[in-house]
């Protein structure tokens, strides 16, 4: 199997990878970023969502091969010296979640709305947000909560 | 009457168990400390009398908790309840740190573990909140007093000076104060309790009954948590099953010739099970996609016979799961509903119907399986780990003890989680790759291979005088569930009747409220036409039928936030209510639709949710989930639906199958009416059932159409006539 190199979260990855081996997977099974969710496979949920350029991306239907060289975000690089990212900060002061399995894919999902439109409308955020499916319904918390970090200006 | 059958029905395996861990062997994973859990009265003293043998001596069958206190005052509740985003984990900790007094940081929940946990039958019914709320802070609060006691006999001081709090005994006289641990000098005590010391009321709570935040919180917004289907094991592998052309299928014939050859790659068949492990999840998936398997399939129900087959099937009396749930069993009669019907001045008849839908939980099931010996470990996301334990015990023949099961916090479930099915496959495919093995479903697996909330269908026929007085109801739900199929309204003249049907066409269990959704859907609506038909307000009418002050206070409490009756229905706006009690909780909906005349879209505007389950012990969490029942609520009344045919499903994927998104979001107010004055109740499940008659009911209001089929609007509002 060949290697490609991956930029992940800032840091440059050597990892095997086959052609047709999705980023989700890469991701999960080979450098054990498991925030990144499968969630559906077709690119409807959201759950796996990431950045790529700072552009939230369907891992699961992205090939690994085709992101080598860009610059890939995941959940668990938008942390700061140790201190959460203003949209994780908002999630958790609106307790914009119930099982939290959506909440990465919300959460860069947002990061990505936030950074092509540091002030959204209401109607912006659903508009933005409407690929991300929560089944357990906390849409409202999590609407208030990219509300919260637009005023804290979030970017 | 018993309609306590619905779980039987709806629930694919039923054990009795023993707890068998013996306390010296559960007391080694701890260092010193006091061990307490609560036991049955009679049980204590039945083992009173037994030779006090240590060794000997089990943990009585009835133990469904365990809190222990350790030296250094960190405080473990164990119990066999999971997680799955209805935020116990938080609430359970509240409770204990409520009447043990200790601070809330200190707890530790180690839940779901069928080696560390006393054994649950598993999270479902709403009765975490009632049942093991409850239980804890009963062993808390004996726990507590236990622990002043031993302070007594340390400080100087009568007993009734000692104050406990902040896991510490005071004498407040002497200010000389001891810490819980250090009561224990060193040692490992156990302790069984009757069940019924003095709690604290609800009304002098300080940590429970506040919003505190879920624990773990910010675990879950870095994505540092693992579910089952993120953990790793040294060495692990990835599996992948062969899933038959259509249900029932056996296998006919099988050539797995290509993925057998492909390096790294192991085929695992066994009767008709068919899978594949690989060192990653993309070649277990291609390894799978070269099998070519041919499948043999009996002829089977289609979804356009769906409603006549469970009408015209019903199961023999006592065929059912459990032996009940069949004939007489299930029939309600109060006065004589013939005559009653018959000299009615209003009367209306009408059928309803509820499709099978999908649990759709975000994360499908998944498992990680370890073998060490014959003995098996696996890591599943389920509701009820024991009953998972028993069934990998039945799959591998193995003695109990043999099998762990451990239940990391859930990606969801909301009752489509009673069953293993991903921990028996990937328990089945880490035996012949003799390593440890990760099996996650795919969304189509799990649209397809778990289990559906029941289809239905209800006959209602309702009779009322020229007064309005509600006189005669005849109810019959077919095959959807007995939950909450009695009316909460005061009818003088009753006849009720489940009938259970042979061999649903789809595999159907447990979900979210259960047939309360269906029940509550067909009863609001037809208290809704009702009232149409005599000419009262709906909400008047209700009222007029209603004894139990708590639901008259939650349907009073809705109107007046929503503003009931002060806008006027048009073609384009419409208003609907509705309401029940079930599972200890009191609830009334109030939705406004907006419908489009264009374009026949229906569009969920604004809910009001008044909530009534008791002294409330976490508001936050438990708005959050009233919030979320009725988001997730909408998905059944208006689009959800399971298609099927020659068994097979039609929709198994999100692009087919529509779930309520963010654009489908209504405004929704809560109103929690906190009954401290009365017993807990769960909210897991009961406020999901108003939604959908509530809707139904606006689009009356605004259309005239009368919609009795759940999903009502899967394609906009149906041509009238």
């Amino acid at each position: 199997m060949r290697e490609i190199t991956l930029n992940v979260n800032g840091a440059e990855h050597r990892v095997p990878a086959a052609e047709d081996e999705m980023l989700l997977y890469v991701l999960r099974d080979r450098l054990n970023l498991t925030g990144t969710k499968y969630g559906c496979g077709e690119g409807q949920c959201g759950a796996c969502t990431v950045l790529i350029d700072g552009r939230p991306t369907r891992s699961c239907q992205m090939h690994a091969s085709a992101v080598s060289g860009r610059k890939i975000t995941t959940i668990e690089g938008i942390e700061a010296d140790g201190k959460l990212h203003p949209v994780q900060q908002a999630f958790l002061e609106e307790e914009a979640f119930q099982c939290s399995y959506c909440t990465p894919g919300m959460i860069l999902s947002a990061v990505g709305l936030l950074k092509a439109n540091p002030k959204p409308s209401d109607e912006e955020i659903i508009r933005g947000m409407n690929g991300n499916i929560c089944r357990c319904g906390t849409y409202p918390r999590i609407v208030a909560a990219i509300r919260r970090a637009a005023e804290g200006g979030a970017q | 009457m018993s309609f306590d059958s619905e779980l039987l029905q709806q629930t694919t395996d039923r054990l009795t168990h023993s707890f068998t861990v013996n306390r010296r062997e559960l007391l080694k994973l701890f260092g010193a400390g006091l061990m307490v859990c609560a036991v049955d009265a009679r049980a204590l003293q039945e083992s009173g009398g037994r030779r006090r043998n240590e060794e000997e001596e089990r943990v009585p069958h009835d133990v469904a908790s365990w809190i222990h206190i350790a030296e250094d005052n960190n405080v473990t509740v164990f119990t066999g309840k999971a997680e799955m985003g209805q935020n116990i984990r938080t609430s359970l900790a509240q409770q204990v740190s409520e009447e043990l007094h200790v601070p809330l940081d200190t707890i530790t929940m180690v839940m779901a573990d069928t080696e560390l946990c006393p054994f649950d039958m598993g999270t479902f019914g709403s009765r975490t909140t009632p049942q093991m709320g409850t239980e804890l802070r009963n062993i808390a609060a004996t726990a507590r007093e236990m622990l002043v006691d031993m302070a007594a006999s340390k400080l100087v001081g009568n007993r009734n000076q000692l104050v406990a709090a902040n896991g510490t005994v005071t004498n407040n006289a002497t200010r000389q104060s001891i810490r819980y641990g250090e009561l224990l000098n060193g040692r490992q005590l156990v302790q069984m309790i009757p069940d019924d010391p003095p709690l604290i009321s609800p009304e002098k709570w300080t940590v429970a009954g506040k919003a505190v935040p879920k624990v773990y919180g910010r675990e879950f917004v870095t994505g540092e948590h693992k579910y089952a289907s993120d953990l790793s094991r040294p060495g692990m592998l990835y599996g992948k099953v062969v899933r038959p052309s259509e249900y029932h299928a056996t296998l006919a014939s099988l050539d797995a010739d290509e993925a057998q050859q492909a390096s790294g790659v192991t085929v695992v068949h066994d009767g008709d099970f068919v899978g594949v492990v690989a060192r990653d999840s993309t070649s277990a998936a291609r390894a799978a996609n070269t099998i070519k398997a041919q499948w043999k399939a009996p002829q089977q129900i289609s979804e356009k016979e769906l409603y006549s087959y469970l009408r015209e099937k019903p199961a023999n009396q006592g065929q059912q799961a459990g032996g009940e749930g069949g004939g007489r069993a299930n029939v309600h009669e109060k006065g004589s509903f013939d005559s009653a019907f018959g000299s009615a001045e209003k009367k209306i008849e009408a059928t309803y119907t509820v499709a099978y839908i999908q649990h759709a939980p975000l994360e499908p099931r998944a498992a990680v399986a370890e073998w060490n010996g014959d003995k098996v470990t696996v890591w599943t996301g389920t509701q009820r780990p024991f009953a998972v334990r028993d069934e990998l015990v039945q799959a591998f023949h193995l003695p109990e003890q043999n099998v762990r099961v451990i239940v990391p916090d859930t990606g969801s479930a909301y009752g489509g989680k009673h069953t293993g099915e991903a921990a028996v496959e990937c328990a089945r495919l880490a035996k012949a790759a003799g390593k440890p093995v990760k099996l996650q479903w795919t969304r189509e697996e799990e649209f397809t291979w778990a289990y559906f909330r029941p289809a239905g269908v209800i006959d209602v026929k309702a009779g009322a005088r020229g007064d309005g007085a509600l006189v005669a109801w005849e109810y019959h739900n077919y095959n959807s569930g007995p939950s909450a199929i009695k009316p909460p309204y005061e009818v003088p003249n009753q006849r009720i009747q489940f009938h259970p049907t042979e061999n649903p066409p789809l595999r159907q269990g447990s979900y979210r409220s259960l047939a309360a959704t269906a029940n509550h859907f067909a009863r609001e609506s037809s208290m809704d036409e009702v009232a149409h038909a005599i000419g009262i307000d709906p909400l008047e009418f209700r009222l007029k039928h209603i004894s139990d002050p708590r639901l008259r206070a939650v349907f009073e409490t809705a109107a007046k936030r929503f503003g009931w009756g002060q806008q006027k229905p048009s073609q384009e706006r419409g208003f609907g209510l509705a309401g029940g009690f079930e599972k200890g909780g009191y609830v009334a909906t109030c939705a406004e639709v907006a419908v489009d005349p264009a374009s026949r879209a229906v569009r969920v505007v604004r809910v009001v949710e008044a909530w009534d389950c008791g002294p409330v012990v976490n508001p936050n969490g438990l708005k959050n989930q009233i919030e979320g029942a009725i988001m997730q609520g909408m998905g059944g009344a208006l689009f959800e639906d399971v298609h099927f045919a020659d068994g097979r499903v039609l929709n198994p994927r999100f692009a087919l199958y529509r779930v309520p998104r963010f654009r489908d979001m209504p405004k929704i107010e809560v109103e929690l009416i906190d009954r401290k004055d009365e017993k807990p109740f769960g909210a897991g499940e009961t406020p999901i059932v108003g939604i959908a008659p509530a809707v139904g009911n606006a689009i009356f209001s605004a259309t005239g159409i009368r919609l009795r089929s759940l999903p009502m609007v899967p394609q906009g509002l149906p041509e009238i006539g």
